[in-house]
């Protein structure tokens, strides 16, 4: 008997050298797009877990009545603008006793943060009994100070190029000796909007800027998406015209989204005045841009329902519009859910058509719905990324990182989605 | 002049009323004609057995019968088929309702993804045939003891129908199939992913069923056309060729290329 199966022919050789290099060019692929990826997120996390930390500074405050409310009226507006900032200063001073100059005080106080009276000013007026005692409070830092504790500032480099001077750098270890320097959870950067100065600034206004956006987004997108698959998909008739309609909405998902953006300027704030800068007109302008994208994935899904379905309702007497909505729609709803959610997570990453219509203005309130003014997310980023101060570079990696979290959390819903509703059939 | 033509080639089947009569009908799907000028009668309470290869067009003649084709874009249907004396066909005839009296049942068993009671119950639901919960669970244990299938699913109704067994599925869409009292039940070829139990099992319904119901039945099998119709339609190259009782189709064709697909020399 011949061998067969034992020994192996060049052919054979080679067919399999050929395999195994192709799983090897497969292997290397995924291992260079990994490395790249993991390079982003170690860089991203590595600049941005310090925002999420802050340092604050203990200072034992006397509420003197005197300073806070002169007149004793004890009205929460006046509380919340009485002058605290000597009232701060002379509690430094308890522990920087050298500091008495006019120069020396001035630098004393910069090492907290120029909110801190705004955050006295709120104590105070939650709590009009503190007038009158001494307390110890945390106030926080400066954003230099901040950089410093963290260890981002080398004191030993040449003076004339650091903000925090070896005088501050003193004081700041006068204040470590004392026990009073503490990096706690940064937790303004969760509550509240943008600010000049990096200690104060927050991600709370452009989040809800872009949850408002989105919602604006998914409320017109949705329903106008899936109907136009249904009707395209069950309805329409297969000719020129749904041919015509169908590459262009082909060629839509292919624009670039700064052209939504000027056509969003052009159409909703000029022609109808709708109000600039909000997230009104900004979840519009996304809906235009997601559209595309929800129809195409929902013919798509339209289309794999197994034509059986459909016989199986119509040979029953269904109408088309009792066998689409009854078994069609349902069977593709999950699908359907999954497109819009992707779309949306493109549409929630989405800089340039923003910018357009005015929603990259510096916004320090937190917006309470869909037309007071305010910022998104990325646009945030983008802002904090051109913003000189040395803080704003932590903030802009943990913005980004809250970003990443936010579409993780949407494709994860995505999938849950799917298992969730998918049935088989 | 066509309508003399059509009623000279109609082929006279049975003595009973026909049902359903055809006359001249030709299918085509976009240039491609798939039928033609086919005549037939379907006698009243039989099983019509449509037989002939793969591609001879007789799942797509059946389908004219309950308008199937219609969800076909490109197909055409011309010529006339009446059901009780009323032309199909015709502008005023609703669809709906003609499906809800011609029942159909598919050669993949097609259960919805739904509970094996609201498989059956959907029928009498969208066409309004129940009173309260109460008839219209009459209807579907009904249904489900008229399709054999009562019995091994009496205690899991709200299962899903896809959890059944093929044999099973089949049984299923032929109980929501009669749930909707039709006259006619049309089968397209439905015993073809069965094993021969199961397809035993239905065969043996399909009699008890057609005391009740028409039945016209396409199958690529002819000893099941032997063994369950009283009429056998033989097709090829979307010409009926022949047709007539089953008895004298099997034991003595008039028609050579009838004799050479029985022999099995074509097909």
């Amino acid at each position: 008997m011949p061998d067969y199966i034992l020994t192996t022919s060049p052919q054979m050789a080679k067919r399999h050298a050929r395999h195994s290099r192709f799983q090897w060019y497969g292997r290397l692929a995924i291992a260079i797009s990994i490395s790249f990826m993991l390079l982003m997120f170690t860089a991203i996390f590595a600049r941005g877990t310090g925002a999420f930390q802050k340092t604050m500074i203990a200072v034992d405050v006397e509420f003197t009545e005197s300073v806070i409310d002169p007149k004793g009226t004890r009205v929460e507006m006046d509380l919340k603008q009485g002058n605290y900032k000597p009232l701060i200063l002379s509690g430094l001073q308890q522990v920087v006793t050298g500091a008495t100059e006019r120069k020396d005080r001035n630098r004393l106080y910069k090492l907290v943060s120029g909110g801190a009276v705004f955050d006295l000013g709120e104590r105070v007026a939650a709590k009009p009994d503190m007038i009158g005692t001494t307390q110890r409070v945390w106030i926080a830092a400066s954003s230099e100070v901040d950089l410093y504790i963290k260890g981002k500032v080398d004191p030993e480099s040449d003076e004339a190029v650091r903000r925090l001077k070896d005088q501050d750098i003193a004081w700041v270890k006068l204040l470590q000796e004392d026990g009073r320097v503490k990096r706690k959870f940064n937790r303004v950067f969760f509550t509240s909007g943008d600010s000049r100065a990096p200690e104060m600034a927050g991600i709370l206004s452009a989040a809800l800027g872009s949850f408002f956006s989105l919602l604006v987004c998914f409320l017109i997108a949705f329903p106008l998406g899936i109907l136009t698959a249904v009707y395209l998909e069950e309805y329409a008739k297969k000719n020129r015209l749904t041919n015509l309609i169908e590459v262009n909405i082909n060629n839509l998902a292919a624009v670039p989204s700064i052209v939504f953006g000027l056509l969003g300027l052009a159409v909703f704030l000029n022609f109808f005045n709708l109000p600039r800068s909000t997230p009104l007109v900004g979840g519009m302008v996304l809906a235009l841009m997601t559209l595309p994208t929800i129809i195409i994935a929902s013919r798509s899904i339209l289309r794999s329902i197994p034509q059986t379905t459909r016989d199986a309702a119509m040979g029953l007497g269904a109408s088309k519009t009792q066998t689409t909505f009854h078994h069609v729609v349902p069977l593709a709803m999950p699908g359907m859910l999954t497109g819009t959610i992707l779309g949306m997570a493109r549409a929630l990453g989405e800089t340039a058509p923003l910018l357009m219509i005015g929603m990259v203005a510096f916004i320090v309130d937190v917006p309470k719905g869909v037309t007071d003014v305010a910022t998104s997310l990325p646009v945030q980023i983008f802002l904090w990324a051109d913003s000189p101060e040395k803080g704003f570079v932590e903030l802009t990696s943990a913005a980004i990182m809250v970003l990443l979290v936010f579409l993780i959390l949407m494709n994860l819903f995505a999938v849950y989605l799917r298992r969730r509703l998918e049935r088989r059939w | 002049m066509e309508k003399n033509m059509t009623e000279e080639t109609a082929a006279q089947t049975d003595a009973s009323t026909p049902i359903m009569t055809a006359r001249g009908v030709d299918v085509f799907y976009g240039k491609k004609q798939a039928i033609k000028n086919v005549s037939l009668d379907i006698p009243e309470n039989q099983i019509t057995a449509l037989i002939g290869p793969s591609g001879c067009g007789k799942s797509t003649f059946l389908r004219c019968f309950n308008r199937m084709n219609d969800t076909i874009d490109s197909c055409r249907v011309t010529g006339d088929i009446q059901f009780a004396g009323q032309d199909i066909y015709a502008p005023k005839v609703d669809v709906v309702a003609l499906r809800s009296r011609i029942g159909m049942v598919f050669q993949k068993a097609n259960p919805f993804p739904k509970s094996i009671f609201d498989n059956v119950a959907y029928g009498p639901k969208i066409h309004g045939l129940s009173k309260s919960k109460d008839h219209l669970e009459d209807i579907v244990i009904t249904s489900l003891r008229r399709a054999g299938l009562y019995d091994e699913v009496s205690d899991r109704l709200d299962e899903p129908g896809t959890s059944l067994s093929g044999g099973q599925q089949q049984r299923l869409c032929i109980a929501r199939a009669i749930a909707v009292d039709p006259q006619i039940i049309l089968m397209d070829e439905p015993c073809s992913a069965l094993d021969p139990i199961a397809t035993a099992i239905i065969e043996n319904l399909m009699d008890s069923m057609k005391e009740k119901y028409t039945i016209v039945i396409v199958t690529h099998s002819m000893q099941q056309a032997a063994r369950v119709s009283q009429q056998t339609a033989f097709f090829h190259l979307g010409e009926l060729v022949e047709s007539g009782e089953t008895e004298s189709i099997f034991t003595n064709p008039e028609q050579e290329r009838t004799q050479n697909y029985i022999s099995g020399r074509i097909g």
